[in-house]
C-alpha cells in the first residue's frame, strides 16, 4: 500500500488515483488483494514487485494485468471481476456488508454506504415497534445457540429498571472461526449501529464491547470508530436530536474460552474470574451489575442495521422456514478456497465446500466437515446435500455454533480430531462444576489411550457413558456440549475407533504409535537424501539393488524411528509411505 | 522474588489511578501491568490490592484464571504457535513440537537464558494462512517444520547468540 502511494506520487498520478485501505475480502487463501475501481478489477496474490506493473498497465494504460487475475480451480478460466468468481457468486452479504469495500477507519465512508440510516429509522419508531420489526425478521442469535434475538430484547425491555445494558459478545473463541474479527475489522460502525438500536429498543444507556485481546487490529479499529461516532454525535447525549442518549465502552478479554458464555462474560466485565453461573436469572433480568442486560454476538448486531434499514421482510426473504437471513462461515482446513463466506441459510454443505470452497486440494477424498467448533460435530458425505440451518444441523448431530467450518479429508484421523477438541475443552474448562472439570479430563485420558494403541472395547463403552454424564450434568454450555465431538465421531466413524482398538492401526496414518514409515525397495533409487535428513539416524542402506537402479535401496529401522516425517518430505521419488 | 523498585511502584500506582472512575477496573489494571512488565508477581498484586481495596486472594484468583496473565516473567521473544483447528489440521502440532525440540523447553516454559518463551495459542483467527505462529505479535504464515530452525536461528543471530 505504501509502495502504491509512493509511486503514484512520484509519477504525479495522485490526482487520478487514490489508495484506500479496506477490511478483509474474506478470501484468505488468495491474499493479498488489490482492487481497482471503477472497473472493479480484482488482483490476487499481489507482491511488492507487482505494484509498478499494475500502475503502469492498468491505471495508466487501462489494460488488465492478466497474470494477477484469479483462476477458477475447476475450469482454469481467468476472472477479472470479484462478483464473477464462483467463491463470491453464491454469497449474499448482510453481516459482512461494507467489509472489503470501505475504509474501516473513516466514518465518512461508512456513512456513504448507508450507515446509521437504520438507526435513524429506529429512532422514528417506538422501542416496541423496533422489537416487533426484529421479531418479524426472524433473526436468531449468530453466536451459536440460535435463540431468537427479538425475544431476548423483549425480555430485557419487559424488565423494569432505570439502568440497563447492551453487551456485544466479541469473545470469539471457537478455534477455526474468525467472522467476528473480520466484521469488527472491516465495518466496526455497523456493529456499533446495531448496538445503539438494541439500546434504544430495550431502554439501555450504555453498551459494552467485550473483545478478545488476541485481536489487536479489531480493537484498534473499534476504538477509532467509537471515537469518530462520538465526535459527530452518533454516540453520546441526545442522538440525532431525539433525546435518546447512549454510549459505548470497550473491554478486552484476557484469554479464557469460557468467557464466550454469557454469564461468564458478564463476570469478566465485572473484573472477576470468568466463570459461568446457573441461569435463571437470565441476564435479561439480572445481568451486568445486577441490571437487565442483553448479550448479543457481533454478527447478530451487524445484521440489525440491515433489518431496520431495509425492513424485516427483506431480511427474511432468504433462508429457511425457521432460520432466516444469511450466516457467515469461516471455511478452513482441507479446502481450496479458504476464507470467510456469507451465504443464505439453507445453502447445502456441498455448495459450501465445492461451489464456493472450490473442492479439496490434491484430489483427496472428502471425509467430514466439522461445524460448531468444540461444541459441534462432524458431518459426513451422506449429509452433503443437507441444507444448513440451526435446527437441521442439530438434528444431524452437529450444530451451527459460531460458524467455523473445517473440512477434513482422508488424511485426518477422526479419533485424533476428537482428542484434539477434548484437549481444548479440558484446558478451557473453568473448573467450577465437577462433571466438566473431571469428566473432560477422564475422556481425554481414554482418547489418549486409544490413540496410543492401548485402548480396549470397555474403554469405548466407558467413553460413551461418560459423555452422556458430562452432557446432562454440566452447568454451562461448554460442558453440556463438550462430548459432542466424541459422540459424532463415534457415531459416524465407529470403524476408525475399532481399528485403533482391535487392529491397533490408524487408518489415516496419523496416530504416531500406530503407524510406521516404510521404504519401498522397488521405488527407492538409493540416493540417500532421506538418510541425511533423518534426525534419529535410523535409516541405513540395504544390499538390495532394484532392477533398473544403480544403488542399493534404503531401509528404516522402525524401533528407532521418531516418526517426524522428515524423510517423506525429502524423498523426490515417492518411495516412502506411511503404513 | 525481586523487590519492586520505587519507579515501578509509582508506575503501578499510576496504572491503578487510570481506572479509578470505572466501577470494576481490576482486569483493565492487570492487563496494563502485564503489558508493561510482562508478568504480575505477588508483590505487585499486593500493591494493587492496597490501592483498589480488592483482596489479594481475589486478585490472585483472577491472575491465575486468565491465560494472558503470568506470575513469572516471559522471555524476550514469545513464540506463540497456533493450535486452532485449522492450524492443527494443517500440521500446527508438528511445528510446535519442533520448536520444543530445538529450544529444549515444553510449551508454557521459558529458556534458561530468558530469550524465548514457547506458548500454544488457541485460534488467533489466521485460519487462512494456517499453520500460523506469532513472535511478539508478528505473524508468520504457513509455517512448516523445515522453516522452524531458520526462524530460531534468525532471532538468535539478532541477539548475537551462537545458534
Amino acid at each position: 500500500m505504501e509502495k502504491f502511494e509512493r509511486i503514484l506520487e512520484e509519477r504525479g498520478l495522485s490526482e487520478k488515483a487514490t489508495v484506500n485501505q479496506v477490511g478483509c475480502f474474506g478470501f484468505c487463501s488468495q491474499g493479498p488483494f488489490v482492487k481497482i475501481f471503477p472497473e472493479d478489477t480484482l488482483y490476487r496474490l499481489v507482491k511488492l514487485e507487482d505494484v509498478e506493473e499494475i500502475i503502469e498497465k492498468d491505471i495508466v494504460g487501462g489494460e488488465v494485468v492478466e497474470r494477477l487475475l484469479y483462476v477458477e480451480p475447476l475450469t482454469g478460466e481467468k476472472v477479472s471481476k470479484q462478483d464473477d468468481i464462483n467463491f463470491y457468486k453464491k454469497q449474499r452479504r448482510v453481516a459482512l456488508r461494507g467489509c472489503g469495500v470501505i475504509n474501516p477507519e473513516d466514518i465518512n465512508e461508512a456513512l456513504g454506504m448507508g450507515a446509521f440510516i437504520g438507526l435513524k429509522r429506529a429512532l422514528s419508531m417506538t422501542p416496541q415497534e423496533v422489537i416487533d420489526e426484529v421479531l418479524a425478521s426472524g433473526i436468531r442469535g449468530r453466536g451459536g445457540a440460535g435463540f431468537p434475538t427479538g425475544r431476548k430484547w423483549q425480555f430485557a425491555k419487559n424488565s423494569v429498571s432505570d439502568i440497563k445494558y447492551v453487551v456485544c459478545n466479541g469473545d470469539e473463541g471457537d478455534p477455526g472461526a474468525f467472522m467476528d474479527r473480520s466484521i469488527l475489522e472491516g465495518n466496526p460502525l455497523g456493529v456499533i449501529e446495531g448496538m445503539v438500536i438494541a439500546g434504544y429498543a430495550i431502554g439501555a444507556q450504555n453498551g459494552y464491547f467485550y473483545v478478545r485481546a488476541e485481536y489487536p487490529t479489531a480493537v484498534k479499529r473499534l476504538r477509532i470508530a467509537i471515537a469518530q461516532a462520538r465526535e459527530i454525535g452518533l454516540l453520546g447525549e441526545n442522538i440525532m436530536g431525539t433525546g435518546f442518549s447512549f454510549d459505548c465502552h470497550l473491554r478486552l478479554g484476557a484469554g479464557a474460552f469460557v468467557c464466550g458464555e454469557e454469564t461468564a462474560l458478564l463476570n469478566s466485565i465485572m473484573g472477576k474470574r470468568g466463570m459461568p453461573r446457573p441461569r435463571p436469572p437470565f441476564p435479561a433480568v439480572k445481568g451486568l451489575w445486577d441490571q437487565p442486560t442483553i448479550v448479543n454476538n457481533v454478527e447478530t448486531l451487524a445484521c440489525i442495521p440491515f433489518i431496520l434499514r431495509e425492513g424485516a421482510e427483506e431480511f427474511a426473504k432468504v433462508g429457511t422456514e425457521r432460520s432466516k437471513g444469511t450466516k457467515v462461515f469461516a471455511l478452513g482446513g482441507k479446502v481450496n478456497n479458504v476464507g470467510l463466506v456469507e451465504v443464505p441459510m439453507g445453502t447445502t454443505l456441498r455448495e459450501l465446500i465445492y461451489d464456493i470452497g472450490g473442492g479439496i486440494p490434491g484430489n483427496k477424498k472428502f471425509k467430514a466437515i466439522q461445524t460448531g467448533g468444540p461444541s459441534g460435530g462432524c458431518l459426513t458425505e451422506e449429509y452433503l446435500d443437507e441444507p444448513i440451518d440451526f435446527d437441521n444441523l442439530v438434528a444431524k448431530g452437529s450444530m451451527m455454533g459460531s460458524g467455523g467450518a473445517i473440512v477434513m479429508d482422508e488424511d485426518n484421523c477422526m479419533v485424533e480430531v476428537a482428542k484434539f477438541y477434548m484437549e481444548f475443552i479440558c484446558d478451557e474448562s473453568c473448573g467450577k462444576c465437577t462433571p466438566c472439570r473431571i469428566g473432560t479430563k477422564r475422556m481425554l485420558e481414554i482418547l489418549t489411550k486409544i490413540t496410543e494403541g492401548n485402548g480396549t472395547m470397555e474403554d469405548l463403552a466407558a467413553l460413551e457413558e461418560l459423555s452422556q454424564t458430562v452432557s446432562t450434568n454440566s452447568l454451562c454450555a461448554l460442558g453440556q456440549t463438550a462430548a459432542n465431538p466424541i459422540n459424532s465421531t463415534i457415531s459416524h466413524f465407529r470403524d476408525e475407533y475399532i481399528a485403533h482398538i482391535v487392529d491397533k492401526k490408524c487408518p489415516a496414518h496419523v496416530c504416531k504409535k500406530l503407524m510406521q514409515y516404510v521404504i519401498d525397495p522397488e521405488k527407492c533409487i538409493g540416493c540417500g537424501m532421506c538418510q541425511r535428513g533423518c534426525p534419529a539416524s535410523c535409516i541405513t542402506r540395504t544390499d538390495y539393488i532394484a532392477p533398473k537402479h544403480k544403488l542399493a535401496s534404503m531401509k528404516i529401522d522402525s524401533s528407532k524411528c521418531v516418526k517426524c516425517g522428515a524423510c517423506i518430505s525429502t524423498c523426490k521419488f515417492g518411495a516412502i509411505e506411511k503404513r | 522474588m525481586a523487590k519492586i523498585n520505587e519507579a515501578a511502584k509509582q508506575q503501578i500506582l499510576e496504572i491503578c489511578n487510570r481506572y479509578k472512575d470505572e466501577p470494576t477496573p481490576l482486569i483493565m489494571i492487570l492487563s496494563d501491568i502485564q503489558n508493561e512488565y510482562g508478568y504480575i508477581p505477588l508483590e505487585v498484586q499486593e500493591i494493587v490490592s492496597k490501592e483498589t481495596g480488592i483482596s489479594v486472594a481475589e486478585i490472585y484468583g483472577v491472575v491465575t484464571f486468565y491465560s494472558f496473565f503470568s506470575l513469572t516473567p516471559k522471555g524476550k521473544y514469545v513464540i506463540g504457535c497456533c493450535l486452532g483447528t485449522a492450524c492443527y489440521v494443517k500440521g500446527g502440532q508438528q511445528v510446535i513440537d519442533k520448536f520444543s525440540e530445538i529450544l529444549g523447553i515444553a510449551p508454557g516454559e521459558t529458556t534458561s537464558d530468558g530469550l524465548f518463551t514457547l506458548d500454544a495459542l488457541r485460534c488467533i483467527g489466521a485460519c487462512g494462512i494456517a499453520p500460523a505462529i506469532t513472535i511478539n505479535g508478528t505473524v508468520y504464515p504457513k509455517m512448516s517444520v523445515g522453516q522452524v530452525p531458520q526462524v530460531v536461528a534468525e532471532y538468535k543471530a539478532k541477539e548475537g547468540v551462537p545458534a
